[in-house]
């Protein structure tokens, strides 16, 4: 449990300490004037789906921190842990998976800037190759059970079952989001008005990425 | 308001100081924790006076009787402050004896001597490391009948570990004992309540506590974590005794070794069977005349069981259990060996089909097997694993007996029948003799499919 | 005046949440079915929790009848008991209490309290009722399958939990970890929207320190929740592949009737550490709302401030952080290393202190307080005296010493209804007498809720407090029967025949509550829109009860915190959030400024 510990830690730590900041000085008995200035407003920046989308990751490490606790705490367990041999495709996998988060990137730039076709372009080579990726799992999936890695026969094996369900479950979850996008802007939606959508996804692939390269040298490594 | 907060709380001290339940008599050398619940409960006890009557006396001070406006004051940091580190003063003087206490209970004297604590659904085993001093490996994986503890059959360490398979122990008094604690199956939680320690069992890992038992006497000890249907009877005795008596008793028990080379010879207990004919009929299938039930079918555990049971007083020792009475002569007459030939000989005896002479709703007690069926299977053939014999097949109004016997604890009440109390709070269940009958019945259709073997059964 | 101290916090929320498009509904099912306004969402929740939580009611009953009456009725067999013991532990717990403070108050009170016209994403809103209605129904179906629903304890400990023996191993089990997957991804919809709400969708002026109590409660409650979450989401998972593909996450080695399985190498104690590592900052998760709204209840009704303010706030911080490292005193004798003994129980009763600053602070409102002994009131009061009772028990079951005789035993049982059970619910009832009148505007029957309150509060007291004792003298929980145990004295049955007696009296007085509940929605008097005389926003609306959108065309300004309350000078003794200092009648003009 030590890393979810440090990550929850470090999680309540960082809100504790914002929250703390915002209250220390204040006296909260002390009431405003009406003829004050109005305060100041948040930045722009921070819009509502964006704290929406950093509250959602904070759940999703959760559930990933604490799968990788399980796995650690099972791996230090017992000596009959055997990881399974990690097929070579997964490295192609990583490489399809870097580069649709970097697709997605492109489109979120080109969101920016209203470039609707470079957009287009990029939304679809993101999925394209976010599709690409989770076809490619699921053949090192066969894979493993062809050479006799099956999900019950060792846990090592169930937890690499479970750690990659478990973030490909999340990238299907993001499809669904950026199918909405892509939808809307066949739908005629210009490229701007999806900007908010489109940044969303990229900030997501980013971190499932990010996760992804967790997971995986955290295979490598056992 | 207040007048109901100022009796709760008068009432919850006094309820503290009169009430009948407190702690049970301590038997170990857990005084220390004894210790720290009357601090907790001292310090507790003062806070909780101390809140409530503050808010009595705001209560009857500071309602609202029209005039009167409420006292402005957003804080107060030195109140706050005071009351924070008198709180953490309070808290503190809590913790401290407990760590220290913790200090000693997870650190076991040199000299305990061990003892294996073994749960399984739904009963207690015990095992001592015999001469060597030192445990044979175990694994679940290994556990069949012949070996009940899943012992590694060459390790040299097992051979001559003493088993204790009847849920009852003995422990010298004074001398600490370390309890390493495993579990076949599920958690479970061996607990004795005036041992104050305790501890789960866990599959596939091994667990301890340490104690010195201070007093001789019998305890009961509990399964203190959720195990299941019957988890509510799974017991387990343990007698302290005087260090004489618990050498004896030791070296009465058999070892791992003695128990893999001890065999019963069926053929010879056909012999002694000559005897049983005259009442339990030729073939072992009973005899409602004279009383006597069905032998065959039953296995060898489970006769060998009652046999012995009979012969030291544990079970026909009560006059109400008339046709029991009976049997005791028969089985005091045979020896160790001769119950153990007679037993392997009556589990060779053929099932044939018995009459059916009670008459129940079946339906309804099937509803009411569904208990049983986790000991007895479901089919009532018995499982070896839960000391449960087989009931499908068995004469019915045998069975309406002993469960009526059962019931009213004329039968398993007896401290030594290891397995029959725990038959007694089972029994319980039935509410009525409706109820008994009806789950007979539903046994009886069991029979049934168990009985013609290649035929379909019928559902 | 305050301008500066103001700066230090400046925020005001963005300008697009006033213009903020709201999907008007349209017909019967559009506004009370098919709904997107928290508010009906907010009943919702609290209709569903509630009958899901009669049923749990129900089942304690049957469990009562059983103890107190030990092989009266054949209808209840050890196998149907301990699946009422699960069904009404988990039921409770998570359908009724998490899902009432959360989903129910959470969604009422939030956007009003917050000043805002919604929740920030009302699709998402009504989406997480539906799939908590749909979590609700897998968990009920649990009761009509073969087998029937699980009797593995609420806490589902492995290996028994999916292993025969256990009740409802075969498809109860599966449709309780479903149905827990499902109200947790349901419930991470709601948590979202909870959470960016408070932060996002807060009305000008309200700072986050003029944010009344009960939101700071629910806030940092839907944070835990959404952190803690998580560990039962992942345990459920790995238990239904151990169940259903044959995985060993959880399972060693071991016999499965007698036979060896086919389970090798998994771990049961892993299974604890993350069930734990939600199941304790569920405690809190219950616990904060219920802290966060009986602050406010007795500030309001005893017309005063609440006492140091910003500690309760700090308060409420820090016992949701330190909840998340205190997990492990749930398993002290649970078989893992003995040397985490000591780091828990020490985590868990600096714990205690935080707790304790709250619970003097509530008093120290009540001391020179105005005190109108109102319903809510006394449940408030009810509250305070059940929760430091069951608080100071809990420090006995912390310390990991004392814990070692008590746990698994009754002294456990009276101590988390106590704490979890009664305390909350008080709470609960407390807050419907209280904003019933916004809700549906009309006040509840007080002759009917005074009979309530006093047979629930002492009733209860009556079933908890002897446990304590019951446990003292080691009587295990999770018993079917007792038999003839010899270390419990034959005087335990009395007294389990007695709080039988006890639990079925405090079972009809719901009743009451319910009759009035519904009596009053057609009967009690009008209530006005501020019938209590309190500050917070939500008693502003120009409606009552509130609009869809809540505020009429213009969002309030919040010019203060929501505790000014017999403010010295003022000629009301209360004064609203959204009333500017200009606009406060004073009693004489010598004291312009109110500086106080």
């Amino acid at each position: 449990m030590t890393v979810t510990l440090v990550l929850v830690v470090l999680m309540m730590a960082a809100f504790a300490g914002w929250l703390f900041r915002q209250s220390f000085n204040v006296r909260p008995w002390v009431a405003a004037s009406a003829r004050g200035q109005l305060p100041a407003p948040i930045p722009p920046s921070v819009t509502a789906p964006r704290v929406g989308l950093g509250v959602l990751l904070a759940v999703v490490t959760s559930v990933f921190a604490l799968t990788v606790s399980a796995y650690l705490m099972r791996r230090e367990m017992g000596a009959d842990w055997q990881s399974p041999p990690l097929p070579g495709l997964l490295w192609g996998n990583t490489l399809a998976l870097a580069l649709a988060s970097l697709a997605l990137q492109v489109a979120w730039q080109a969101a920016r800037r209203g470039a609707t076709r470079r957009l287009h372009q990029a939304l679809a080579v993101g999925g394209g190759l976010t599709l690409a990726f989770l076809v490619g799992q699921l053949v090192v999936w066969r894979q493993l059970e062809a050479a006799g890695y099956y999900l019950s026969s060792n846990p090592a094996n169930a937890f690499f079952y479970l750690l990659t369900a478990l973030h490909a479950a999340h990238l299907l979850g993001g499809l669904v989001a950026w199918g909405r996008v892509l939808a809307r802007l066949h739908g005629g939606a210009g490229a701007l008005r999806q900007r908010a959508g489109v940044e969303l996804c990229a900030l997501y692939w980013h971190f499932l990425l990010l996760v992804w390269a967790l997971v995986f040298g955290l295979m490598l490594s056992s | 308001m207040a007048i109901a907060l100022i009796m709760l709380a008068t009432g919850s001290v006094l309820f503290y100081f009169l009430s009948p339940w407190q702690l049970t008599p301590l038997a170990s050398n857990w005084g220390a924790i004894d210790r720290t619940i009357s601090i907790s409960f001292w310090v507790t006890g003062v806070v909780f006076v101390a809140v409530t009557l503050f808010m009595v006396v705001a209560l009857l001070r500071y309602r609202d009787r029209g005039q009167r406006r409420a006292h402005y004051e957003p804080e107060n940091k030195r109140l706050e402050l005071w009351l924070t580190a008198i709180t953490t003063l309070g808290i503190a003087a809590l913790l401290a004896p407990g760590l220290f206490v913790w200090g000693d209970f997870v650190r076991v004297p040199d000299d305990a001597h061990e003892v294996e604590v073994v749960g399984q659904q739904w009963h207690w085993s015990f095992r001592f490391p015999g001469e060597d001093g030192a445990f044979g490996a175990a694994r679940n994986g290994l556990v069949d009948d012949a070996n009940p503890y899943g012992l590694v059959a060459d390790d040299p360490h097992g051979r001559d570990d003493i088993l204790v398979e009847t849920p009852r122990v003995l422990l010298p008094v004074d001398r600490p004992v370390k309890l390493i604690l495993r579990s076949k199956d599920v958690l479970h939680n061996f607990k004795v309540a005036p041992f104050r320690a305790k501890m789960d069992a866990i599959p596939g890992q091994h667990t301890y506590f340490w104690f010195t038992p201070t007093r001789t006497g019998e305890f009961e000890a509990v399964c203190a974590e959720l195990c299941g249907i019957a988890h509510f009877a799974m017991r387990a005795r343990v007698e302290v005794v005087e260090p004489e008596t618990f050498d004896d008793w030791l070296g009465e028990q058999p070892t791992f070794a003695e128990l893999a080379g001890r065999q019963a010879d069926p053929e010879a207990g056909a012999e002694q069977f000559a005897t049983c004919v005259s009442c339990h009929g030729p073939r072992g299938g009973g005899r409602q005349e004279n009383d006597a039930p069905r032998l065959a079918g039953l296995n060898s555990d489970y006769v060998a069981r009652q046999l012995r049971n009979f012969r030291m007083g544990a079970r026909g020792e009560r006059e109400a259990d008339r046709f029991g009475q009976q049997m005791r002569p028969f089985a005091i007459s045979l020896e160790d060996q001769q119950v153990e030939n007679l037993a392997a000989y009556i589990e060779t005896l053929p099932v044939e089909p018995t009459p059916t002479t009670i008459i129940g709703d079946a339906r309804r007690g099937k509803a009411l097997y569904r208990s049983c069926a986790n000991c007895h299977g479901a089919a009532g053939l018995g499982r070896t694993a839960f000391r449960a014999p087989r009931l499908a097949g068995m004469n019915d109004w045998y069975l309406v007996r002993q469960l009526q016997h059962f019931r009213a604890g004329i039968r398993g009440r007896h401290p030594r029948d290891a397995y029959g109390n725990q038959m007694v709070d089972m029994a319980q269940i039935l509410v009525d003799d409706a109820a008994v009958r009806d789950v007979v019945a539903h046994i009886n259709r069991l029979a049934e499919p168990a009985m013609a073997e290649g035929r379909e059964p019928e559902e | 005046m305050g301008e500066r101290e103001y700066d230090a916090s400046s925020y005001a929320p963005p300008a697009e949440v006033e213009e903020m498009e709201l999907p008007h509904p349209k017909g019967f099912f559009g506004k009370y079915v098919w709904s997107q306004d928290a508010k009906v969402i907010a009943v919702q929740y609290g209709l569903t929790a509630t009958a899901i939580g009669l049923v749990a009611l129900v089942l304690s009953l049957l469990m009562r009848l059983q103890l107190g009456f030990p092989n009266s009725l054949s209808l209840i067999d050890p196998g149907s008991y301990l699946q009422y013991v699960t069904m009404h532990g988990m039921i409770m717990v998570v359908y009724l209490l998490t899902a009432i403070f959360l989903g129910g108050f959470g969604n009422y009170l939030i956007p009003l309290m917050c000043g805002a016209r919604d929740m920030v994403f009302p699709y998402l809103n009504m989406l997480s009722y539906w799939i908590y209605l749909a979590s609700v129904l897998i968990l009920v179906a649990g009761f009509f399958v073969a087998g029937g629903s699980t009797g593995a304890g609420w806490t589902l400990y492995p290996p028994q939990a999916i292993s025969p023996g256990t009740p409802g191993v075969d498809t109860g089990i599966v449709l309780m970890l479903v149905s827990l997957a499902v109200f947790i991804v349901g419930f991470t919809m709601g948590g979202l929207n909870y959470v960016v709400t408070v932060l996002q969708a807060r009305t000008r002026g309200m700072t986050l320190m003029r944010l009344p109590l009960t939101v700071w409660g629910i806030f940092m409650a839907t944070v835990m929740a959404l952190l803690a979450f998580p560990a039962l989401f992942v345990a459920v998972l790995m238990m239904l592949m151990d169940r259903l593909i044959g995985t060993s996450f959880f399972m060693p080695e071991m016999l499965s009737m007698g036979e060896s399985s086919d389970h090798r190498g998994g771990s049961p104690l892993l299974f604890q550490h993350l069930f734990w590592f939600f199941g304790h900052p569920e405690v809190y998760i219950v616990a904060l709302p219920a802290f966060g709204i009986v602050s406010d209840l007795i500030a309001t009704h005893a017309r005063k401030n609440i006492f140091g303010y910003r500690m309760m706030v700090w308060a409420i911080i820090i016992i949701g952080a330190l909840s998340f490292v205190v997990w492990a005193h749930h398993m002290y004798v649970s078989g893992m290393s003995p040397y985490f003994g000591f780091l828990f129980a020490t985590t868990t009763l600096i714990i205690a202190v935080p707790t304790a600053i709250k619970v003097y602070n509530w008093v120290l409102t009540l001391w020179r307080g105005n005190i109108r002994l109102t319903l809510p009131m006394l449940f408030a009061i009810g509250f305070l005296f059940t929760f430091v009772n069951g608080g100071l028990s809990g420090l006995f079951l912390g310390n990991v010493t004392v814990d070692v005789p008590l746990s698994d035993t009754y002294f456990v049982v009276g101590h988390f209804h106590m704490v979890m059970a009664v305390a909350p619910i008080l709470v609960i009832f407390g807050a419907i007498y209280h904003w019933y009148p916004k809700i549906t505007g009309r006040m509840l029957d007080e002759t009917l809720g005074k009979v309530h309150f006093w047979i629930t509060f002492l009733g209860t007291y009556v079933i908890y407090y002897p446990m304590h004792f019951m446990g003292l003298e080691g009587v295990p929980r999770r018993y079917y029967a007792y038999g003839e145990t010899t270390f419990i004295s034959d005087s335990v049955q009395s007294l389990n025949a007695v709080i039988t007696v006890a639990a079925f009296i405090v079972a009809l007085a719901q009743l009451l509550f319910l009759f009035n509940l519904a009596w009053s929605y057609f009967r009690g008097r009008e209530a006005g829109s501020n019938p209590w005389q309190a500050t917070t926003l939500e008693w502003q609306t120009p409606h009552t009860p509130p609009r869809h959108g809540n505020f009429g065309k213009a969002l309030p300004i919040v010019y203060r915190w929501p505790y000014d309350y017999s403010v010295p000078g003022v000629k009301q003794d209360f004064i609203p959030q959204n009333v500017p200092p200009e606009a406060v009648e004073r009693e004489s003009d010598t004291r312009r400024g109110g500086e106080r």
